[in-house]
């Protein structure tokens, strides 16, 4: 049979598939019907689990544990204050490795392209995306906020108002970090590149951000360094609700200066953003 | 809209390298059409345009009356694609991630249903990662064909095939065509194009060098036939139109030829020539 017979015999089947198509499913319902299969992805990789949630509530035990004395004329110890902190690099770690990890990984694998040959749009992509790292997030947060609680001392807020401030302190953080994540994926161009491009700067974030030592213990220069980045504001807000309100005096402004964690995170978010919308490419071919 | 697919002067280069160089091609509806040509013709290039992946430097290009360009999720929910070289969604098993992208489109075919048209039925459960190399082109397959596509596009799809995935392979994809399905193919695989394709496009350096049915190929490559015989320890060949008036001439006298042999070009002889290896 030539092109031409099989174009002739094939045309009343052809309008049968090009036919109209019942409406397609809005990118908002794709993204939703991703969810579950990232949140499969991400917890068949044992390996993957353990370093995210158990790195923070390790490191924080440890740290913890060396930095055991009191604070003067309070009944806080350093401990209590790094543990505190560690829900910030809890969040970075599920949210800014994590998505940098995994978004270098789909686009190296050709889960990207795929998509892209689909009526799925970017903006269901990162809903999928968005709803692991709230999920896990909130995973990490409760393991951590238990590890404080058992082994450290720290008491969860009593009033509405300190309930508030964890969670849009939580939920700025997440967003934030999430959106420097998806900006970093763009960097690498396979997933064991991303894990250097996002590890490497964490490790160096919590050094002066104060998850790993108090602020007031650092050098001037390294704290102009951290309050540049978000993970110093996201860990001074959960000081700030998890720590007695007498701890404030310890803070490098001796205040928890909720209005500047809530302006420096916004303006990350709003950055973050617009870097992403810029720069986000669905594979490495031009 | 006459044609599925439509290209005109379609040009990309990447750098200095000119992948696809003023390429012109026309894909009928229904039709299987394949661009055949060795590694690094521009076949890839030249789908992946189609297709929507990749930007081209100049020409006009339609797929199912549109510009892959700036086509939208309505044009996308029409093709399918079978890209080349994917390992995604290796910790989901085969059934959920045929259920996932069924969830992309309007109306898709039954994730189970098309799990056993490509012959998966039996490993459904399994996480994709676990899958031979034939196994995961297949679900490639399901997956480019669960929202029934009025075209479907193949890039090398049986590379590293065993024979007999491939022939199975073969007959998926005439399955698929008789359907009604429009499919364009590129394969490196002389046989595969001559299996399956109702014309070729045979590319090399960027530039298509011929479009035809495979039968007419060959016609258009040589119509002579190769003549051989020995005499006197001396092995003859002479390529004519009329290889029976040579031989009735040289054995006028009742003699016998020693060795006659008389053929014809193949396929493969007329690719090597238009590609310019022979």
């Amino acid at each position: 049979m030539t092109g031409t017979d099989r174009m002739a015999s094939a045309a009343p089947r052809e309008r049968r598939l090009t036919a109209s198509r019942p409406p397609l499913p809005s990118p908002i319902r794709i993204g939703l019907s991703r969810v579950v299969p990232e949140l499969k992805m991400f917890y068949r990789r044992p390996e993957q689990m353990v370093l995210t949630f158990s790195l923070p509530a390790v490191i924080c035990i440890l740290l913890g544990s060396i930095f055991s004395t009191k604070l003067p004329h309070t009944e806080t110890s350093t401990g209590a204050v790094i543990a505190a902190s560690m829900l910030a690099y809890g969040i970075l770690s599920t949210s800014f490795i994590n998505l940098g990890i995994s978004i270098a990984a789909d686009r190296d694998t050709g889960a990207l392209r795929r998509l892209r040959g689909t009526p799925t749009t970017a903006l269901s992509y990162f809903i999928g995306k968005i709803c692991l790292v709230a999920i896990v997030s909130l995973a990490e947060a409760v393991i951590l906020l238990s590890v404080g609680l058992l082994f450290f001392d720290l008491h969860l807020p009593a009033t509405v108002f300190g309930w508030c401030t964890l969670t849009w302190v939580f939920v700025l953080g997440i967003v934030s970090c999430s959106l420097l994540g998806i900006f970093i994926s763009n960097l690498a161009s396979n997933a064991v590149a991303a894990a250097v491009v996002t590890n490497g700067p964490a490790v160096g974030l919590q050094f002066v951000s104060g998850t790993y030592v108090p602020l007031i213990v650092l050098p001037t220069w390294m704290l102009v360094v951290g309050s540049i980045f978000p993970v110093k504001w996201m860990a001074q807000g959960f000081r700030s609700v998890l720590l007695p309100s007498k701890m404030a005096a310890f803070e490098p402004a001796g205040s928890w200066e909720h209005w500047h964690i809530f302006l420096v995170l916004i303006a990350w978010t709003i950055g973050g953003l617009a870097a992403c919308l810029t720069v986000f490419r669905w594979s490495d071919k031009g | 809209m006459n044609s599925a697919v439509r290209v005109r002067n379609l040009s990309k280069s990447y750098g200095q390298l000119q992948a696809v160089r003023e390429v012109n091609l026309d894909v009928g509806h229904g039709e299987v059409f394949a661009i055949l040509g060795p590694n690094g013709a521009g076949k890839s290039t030249t789908i992946e345009i189609l297709e929507g992946h990749r930007k081209r430097d100049s020409g006009q290009v339609s797929v199912l009356g549109e510009d892959p360009g700036v086509a939208g999720r309505e044009w996308r929910a029409k093709i399918g694609i079978v890209l080349q070289e994917v390992s995604d969604a290796g910790m989901l098993t085969v059934a959920e991630t045929t259920r996932m992208f069924a969830k992309c489109y309007g109306a898709a075919r039954v994730p189970e249903e098309v799990l056993e048209l490509v012959g998966l039925g039996s490993v459904s459960e399994s996480k994709v990662r676990t899958l031979s190399g034939g196994q995961r082109r297949r679900l490639d397959v399901a997956l480019g064909i669960i929202n029934r596509p009025a075209l479907l596009f193949l890039d090398e799809p049986t590379t590293g095939f065993d024979p007999e995935a491939r022939l199975r392979f073969w007959d998926l994809i005439r399955l698929l065509a008789s359907g009604g399905t429009t499919i364009l193919l590129t394969t490196h695989y002389l046989e595969e194009a001559a299996a399956l394709a109702d014309r070729v496009a045979v590319i090399a350096d960027g530039q298509v060098v011929a479009i035809d049915s495979p039968l007419d190929l060959i016609r258009y490559v040589s119509s002579a036939a190769t003549v051989r015989w020995r005499a006197g320890g001396e092995i003859h060949t002479v390529e004519t139109d009329r290889p029976t008036k040579l031989i009735r001439e040289r054995s006028v006298a009742g003699a016998e030829l020693t060795d006659l042999t008389v053929s014809r070009p193949t396929l493969e002889d007329a690719y090597l020539q238009l590609i310019g290896m022979k």
